[in-house]
């Protein structure tokens, strides 16, 4: 199907597909295997200008928004979809400094995560604040023109291995929720380490790390947003970065179909190629359709963000959950195609089936999402344009 | 520093098929690429002038359609190209190329260093690179693999040789051909490419760079091409009878028959 891209978004895409034909494929099982960060693969996504997409254009970006963003990253995560959630992260951590940060701050930022010298990541999750994320215990305190950092955040995509880092803590735990607020905190700062690093299911060369802060002190200039502001810009850098998990899912479920079709035309039982078998083929046609919807949608919702309107949080979250079950479904019969096969690790299907189920989890779980897309439905007082 | 690449543009296929009417490689309907080689020698370049400064010049000599290879080099790293096209160069061998790119150089005029990769695919030779050197007069330094130091009017490199490797030094400029060893090619970017497309790429023509005429061109190629012919391959086997012994003291005598 067209989507209708420009000149210089089908070039984000033509890149984006080298880096994952020629750098990623021939790594990503023996990244898998062994747990590693991809390093070299993001020397390569920043040659290619990739950490520029999603960087407004006044910083060094290219300013291709979320559309553009979506684009690379189904390109990346169709080869890995470890590497390619360790570039979403990136812009996930990115997004409330374009968002909300001040001048200064952008100017001291942006132009590096753009050229892929600084890697980002965003830090909200704690062992108490899943998907409630106001039981948050993290806590910010003001002392003179310092605010004293004491908490611990779970689960932290690029943690450890990102130089800067967006994190929410309370600075007045009496409010609730409307006491959090966002700080940028640099790799270095003394009384930030990092504790546990994760050993995961899936996406096993993505770095999932605790973040530890003990008395880290960094100046009041390093709060993002204003005070109090915590929660909001949580919500909205969730919101618009949502489509980047539903393009997470539809490029992972591109390759999956990809290497299923290229299986059952190889395989033969009965004396004739598995793909002639009626069964397989329905198999394959509802792991087709389903993937064209959940493609369609994400774009239309990365689009509606492009546009400039102001709430999006309903199109995000409704990209994200179909395109993330839909992978799941996906990758899942793509293992069922291949038959014996397929669950050893000799073929990519069973990484992919494995890496698929996490995005029905982070950013959001499918659950709450459903939540917030029913608020929406119900609030709404008039039919749906 | 300023670096000036040189680069062909080949067929982009070792599936090489020649015409046995005109002896001359089948060109139509064969995709062009950069000659691989010289894939390296831009990025070696490109790296100098992120290292250090200044610009990456890339030229090569060929027909307009070559001005597609120059705009892919922009893509991968180079800042400006040069096409030297013009039909007096038609025909031309590595001593008559040689030229041509010499005098291109000379007009470029403040440069560095020279890169050029160790030898194309299709012509095989690496005779242009020494050429370049001989005709400007200035040292020349093959198969490269690394650039130890440069800088204060000297340049020390690791050069691969049969058994291992030399460390050289030389005075700036100078010409080195460089081999896959010296790098990663970096992949094209966003930026440069949308940058390749828009770039103003000059052609340069004899008169331009002061090319005599018969030093270029069929005229002034010393190489005469009398015929291009794939290999005949013949394979004879035999198979010895016997048993085990039998069939050593045959094969024995049919060996010392062939020596």
């Amino acid at each position: 199907m067209d989507y209708f891209l420009t000149e210089q978004q089908q070039l984000i895409r033509e890149l984006a597909r080298r880096v994952a034909e020629e750098r990623i494929i021939p790594v990503r099982a023996e990244l898998d295997e062994k747990e590693e960060f991809p390093w070299s693969i993001i020397k390569d996504m920043a040659d290619c200008d990739l950490f520029r997409v999603f960087i407004p254009e006044e910083y060094e970006g290219l300013g291709e928004g979320s559309f553009g963003f979506c684009v690379a990253v189904e390109e990346l995560s169709r080869a890995c979809c470890g590497v390619g959630l360790t570039y979403a992260a990136d812009a996930l951590g990115s997004i409330p400094i374009f968002l909300y940060g001040s001048d200064e701050q952008k100017q001291k930022y942006l132009p590096e995560i753009a050229a892929g010298k600084k890697l980002t990541a965003f830090a909200l999750t704690e062992s108490t604040a899943g998907s409630d994320a106001s039981k948050i215990k993290t806590t910010a305190v003001l002392e003179g023109d310092e605010y004293v950092i004491n908490g611990t955040k779970q689960f932290i995509t690029n943690g450890g291995e990102a130089d800067i880092y967006t994190i929410i803590a309370l600075t007045d735990p009496t409010r609730g929720p409307r006491g959090a607020s966002a700080f940028l905190i640099d790799k270095d700062t003394p009384g930030f380490t990092f504790g546990k690093k994760e050993k995961k299911m899936g996406i096993r060369c993505s770095a999932t790390s605790e973040l530890v802060f003990h008395n880290c002190r960094v100046p009041k200039e390093n709060l993002l947003g204003k005070d109090g502001q915590g929660f909001i810009i949580t919500m909205k850098t969730l919101d618009t970065s949502r489509p980047g998990v539903a393009a997470l899912a539809v490029g992972l479920a591109q390759g999956a179909l990809e290497a299923a079709v290229d299986y059952a035309k190889k395989r033969e039982q009965f004396e004739h190629p598995v793909s002639s078998i009626q069964a397989v083929q329905h198999m394959l046609a509802n792991m087709a359709m389903e993937l064209e919807a959940a493609r369609a949608l994400m774009y239309a919702a990365a689009r509606t963000i492009d546009s400039g309107v102001k709430n999006y949080s309903e199109e995000g979250a409704m990209a994200k959950v179909f395109a993330t079950d839909m992978a799941m479904k996906v990758t899942t019969d793509a293992v069922q195609v291949f038959g014996g096969p397929g669950y050893m690790r000799d073929y990519p299907v069973e990484k992919m089936m494995r890496d698929a189920k996490i995005n029905q989890i982070y950013e959001g779980t499918n659950q709450v999402l459903r939540n917030v897309i029913a608020l929406e439905v119900l609030k709404r007082k008039a039919l749906r344009k | 520093m300023n670096i000036v690449v040189c680069i062909k543009q080949v067929p982009g296929t070792t599936d090489i098929k020649v015409d046995p009417e005109t002896n001359t490689l089948v060109r139509e309907g064969v995709e062009s690429i950069i000659n691989p080689f010289d894939c390296y020698a831009i990025e070696e370049g490109a790296r100098l002038r992120d290292r250090f400064g200044g610009k990456v010049t890339v030229v090569t000599m060929g027909p307009p359609q070559a001005e597609a290879a120059l705009r892919e080099a922009i893509s991968l790293g180079a800042d400006e190209a040069v096409l030297i096209s013009d039909r007096a160069f038609a025909g031309s061998d590595t001593w008559a190329t040689s030229y041509v790119l010499s005098k291109t150089i000379e007009k470029i005029g403040e440069y560095d260093v020279v890169i050029c990769g160790k030898q194309t695919l299709d012509g095989d030779t690496g005779q242009v690179g020494p050429g370049v050197a001989e005709m400007l007069k200035i040292p020349f330094i093959a198969y490269v693999s690394e650039i130890e130091e440069i800088g204060d009017g000297r340049l020390r490199v690791r050069r691969m040789v049969e058994e291992g490797y030399e460390t050289i030094e030389a005075g700036l400029p100078a010409v080195i051909t460089v081999a896959k060893e010296i790098n990663v090619p970096r992949l094209p970017s966003i930026r440069g490419t949308m940058k390749a497309k828009s770039a103003q790429v000059p052609v340069w023509s004899a008169a331009d760079i002061g090319a005599e005429e018969d030093k270029a061109g069929l005229a002034g190629s010393p190489t005469r091409v009398v015929k291009i012919f794939f290999p005949k391959r013949e394979r004879n086997s035999e198979m010895l009878e016997g048993s085990a012994a039998e069939q050593v003291d045959a094969l024995i005598e049919k060996l010392e028959g062939i020596i």
